[in-house]
């Protein structure tokens, strides 16, 4: 491989390592803070996707529909937490997962009720498209780098809101001791809506940001989802930093594997999260 | 299987079958029973739901020609699950004891559904699955295919790449059946006339994690790249290939696949990618457009090649019973009938080669303003080799 290649190769990873770190952050955030195991987490990641194929159908416009649907899945995340998640907040894990995996049913059933099974594609947005020149002969994808960098700003958001606000405060207190912070007087219901929340939107950002760049179609959650998984056990469950490091390993791991060896390439990544749970097997940054 | 689909589907196949009667005398005999196996949820549903149509809305054209012969459908969903594929064939098989069996899409169910099948009284129709095997190693008397094999498409596309000019290809797919058997199909006719194939990628299907290949492909600059993607797959590769500027600067030529169904949402992406295919919407002869039309007044969009390729399984039994006047009755007769049978499809006439594969013209096409635009015939009247075949 040459020097050239061997640097495009490394963009390529850390971009997509950047947006499995925007989709696994909700996940994790939403584990760690609530101590939920949200397995229909790749189904919010879909639904970003579909309602910004269908508004920029209606509307032409990506910057408007990305908003509409980001404010959507807030309030789809709100509602879901209300109305489900917080009859579960004293069972168990299993009870999680049998609940999170029929919603995963429930929103694959309305996807295809409510736009069918074709698949989809959202075009770039006319000023993000066209590509920068890399090499000699390839050039890099503006909308790529357009996406890397807002990966980058919500990772930067995130970390500044979880440890330098007061609701970040009160996360972390929550995380560490829910009586205390509620002896304090402090709302937690509420708190835990407002993460589970943003963990869905998250979610939907991801979606929606990785509309142009992928196809959407049925089923897109699921995969995802997986790899996700993959992500935040290497990362220490419920660890945002820990998903930040673990979706930049798998992200180039997974890059290189596709050229050096395109065979073994899915495998790999399940390779390399057994060998970090060797190591250390709450993984790389748990508490 | 759904239980609420069951439900739904024999309603429909009744209320088809008594509308089909109430224009036909009555039956003289047991009704035909035309068991339909085909995917109506999960990813594939939306290419089982237009065979489906098409199937129908041939049956129900060619009513005259049934002889009053009454048709019932049986629809079984096999959400593409190759798993299950070889109870809901027995079923159709020993408990609804179809006449004709119709399906699958996807390979994998069809191998399934072969070996419950084989040397049975009941036809197989096979009205997408293109694996190598069906009519090949596997072929049966009684196993017939509406569709294509994997290596019709892919094949002509060698001479096509030779032509114009291009030596060295970059061949990239999925590492399964259709996959590899497309690329081989293409290295076959390509490489006998001195074309090299530098370098083979076979992905984990149904990866689409193609970003690090298009890098490959910028890097390695070669003449041209050939590819068989379908559904999500090819849309992401269409489009990752394009944003990585190799569009314009490497054509990409592929198995037909890679445009059908997806051009919309390839957008840009697809102008001037050349596929070779046994059909084209744009094709310019009466049957297709009298074919689209009544597609379309039927159910109120335009058919696309799965719809053809239900469409030619109907006729088949269409022409079938008629040429029988009727009486189905002996199935050696059904065989013999069916193997001499000319269908007159939207694709161009065709026949059945002696492994019951269609011989068909395989059509070379270019992306022009998101439409597959035919630019010449890149094979008339292409046969499968069918190896390994023995009727």
């Amino acid at each position: 491989m040459s020097t050239e290649l061997f640097f495009v190769q490394l963009i390529n990873g850390i971009q997509y390592g950047l947006l499995l770190f925007l989709i696994a952050s909700g996940l994790t955030l939403v584990f760690g803070v609530m101590g939920i195991l949200n397995l229909a987490h790749g189904s919010m990641y879909m639904v970003g996707a579909y309602l910004v194929w269908y508004f920029v159908a209606v509307t032409g416009s990506f910057t408007a529909s990305a908003l509409l649907s980001a404010a959507i899945a807030l309030g789809l995340g709100i509602l879901i937490e209300r109305v489900l998640i917080q009859r579960l907040y004293n069972r168990n894990h299993l009870d999680q997962v049998l609940l999170t995996i029929g919603m995963i049913f429930v929103f694959n059933s309305l996807q295809s009720i409510l736009w069918g099974n074709d698949p989809y594609g959202v075009a770039v947005p006319e000023t993000l498209s066209g590509s920068v020149p890399f090499t000699d002969n390839s050039s890099y994808p503006v909308y790529r780098i357009f996406a890397a960098l807002v990966c980058i700003g919500i990772a930067a958001a995130l970390y500044f809101v979880v440890s330098k606000t007061r609701l970040g405060m009160l996360i972390r207190a929550g995380e560490s001791n829910r009586e205390m912070v509620e002896a304090l007087g402090v709302n937690i219901k509420s708190l835990y809506t407002i993460v589970f929340a943003i963990g869905v939107m998250l979610a939907a950002v991801s979606g929606i940001i990785a509309a142009p760049m992928r196809s959407i179609v049925p089923g897109m959650g699921e995969s995802v989802l997986i790899t996700c998984f993959v992500v935040v056990v290497i990362g220490g469950m419920g660890s945002i930093k820990g998903a930040f490091v673990g979706a930049l390993m798998v992200g180039i791991i997974s890059t290189f594997a596709a050229v050096l060896m395109p065979t073994l390439s899915n495998m790999i990544i399940y390779i390399f999260m057994i060998l970090v749970l060797l190591v250390k097997p709450q993984g790389l940054f748990a508490k | 299987m759904n239980p609420i689909k069951t439900l739904a589907s024999t309603a429909l196949a009744t209320t088809l079958a008594a509308g089909l009667s109430t224009s036909a005398p009555a039956a003289a005999g047991d009704p035909v029973k035309i068991g339909v196996m085909l995917p109506f949820s999960g990813i594939y549903a939306q290419l089982g739901e237009a065979g489906r149509d098409g199937l129908r809305l041939a049956l129900k054209q060619r009513v005259d020609q049934l002889h009053g012969a009454e048709i019932e459908f049986v629809e079984l969903d096999t959400e593409a699950k190759p798993s299950r594929a070889p109870e809901l064939a027995s079923s159709l098989l020993n408990q609804h004891k179809a006449d004709f069996v119709i399906g699958p899409v996807h390979s994998g169910v069809a191998m399934g559904m072969i070996k419950m099948l084989r040397g049975k009284d009941t036809i197989m129709i096979i009205p997408n699955a293109g694996s190598a095997a069906a009519t090949g190693p596997l072929c049966s008397p009684n196993v017939f295919r509406t569709s294509f094999s994997s290596w019709q498409p892919s094949y002509p596309m060698g001479k096509v790449a030779l032509d114009k000019g291009y030596k060295k290809v970059y061949a990239i797919s999925w590492n399964y059946g259709m996959g590899r058997e497309s690329l081989d199909a293409f290295a076959e006719s390509f490489e006998a006339g001195g074309g090299e194939i530098v370098e083979k990628v076979l992905l984990p299907f149904p990866s689409t994690n193609f970003q690090s290949h298009v890098s490959d492909i910028a890097d390695e600059q070669p003449d041209a790249v050939f590819t068989f993607f379908a559904g999500g797959g090819a849309i992401k590769f269409a489009k990752d290939y394009d944003a990585m500027g190799l569009r314009g600067k490497i054509p990409l030529l592929g198995s037909g696949f890679l445009t059908e169904g997806t051009l919309e949402a390839q957008g840009p992406a697809a102008e001037g990618i050349m596929t070779g295919l046994h059909y084209a919407e744009q094709l310019d002869i009466p049957e297709n457009h009298e074919f689209r039309e009544a597609f379309n007044t039927e159910y109120g969009h335009y058919p696309d090649i799965y719809a053809v390729q239900g469409y030619d399984a109907g006729q088949a039994i269409a022409d079938t019973i008629d040429q029988l006047g009727g009486d189905i009755s002996d199935k050696q007769a059904v065989i013999s009938t069916m193997e001499k049978l000319t269908i007159n499809s939207p694709r161009g006439a065709f026949t059945f080669s002696k492994a019951h594969n269609p011989i068909q013209n395989i059509y070379l096409r270019e992306v022009k303003d998101g439409v597959n635009v035919v630019q010449t015939v890149a094979a008339q009247a292409l046969e499968d080799p069918a190896r390994g075949c023995r009727i």
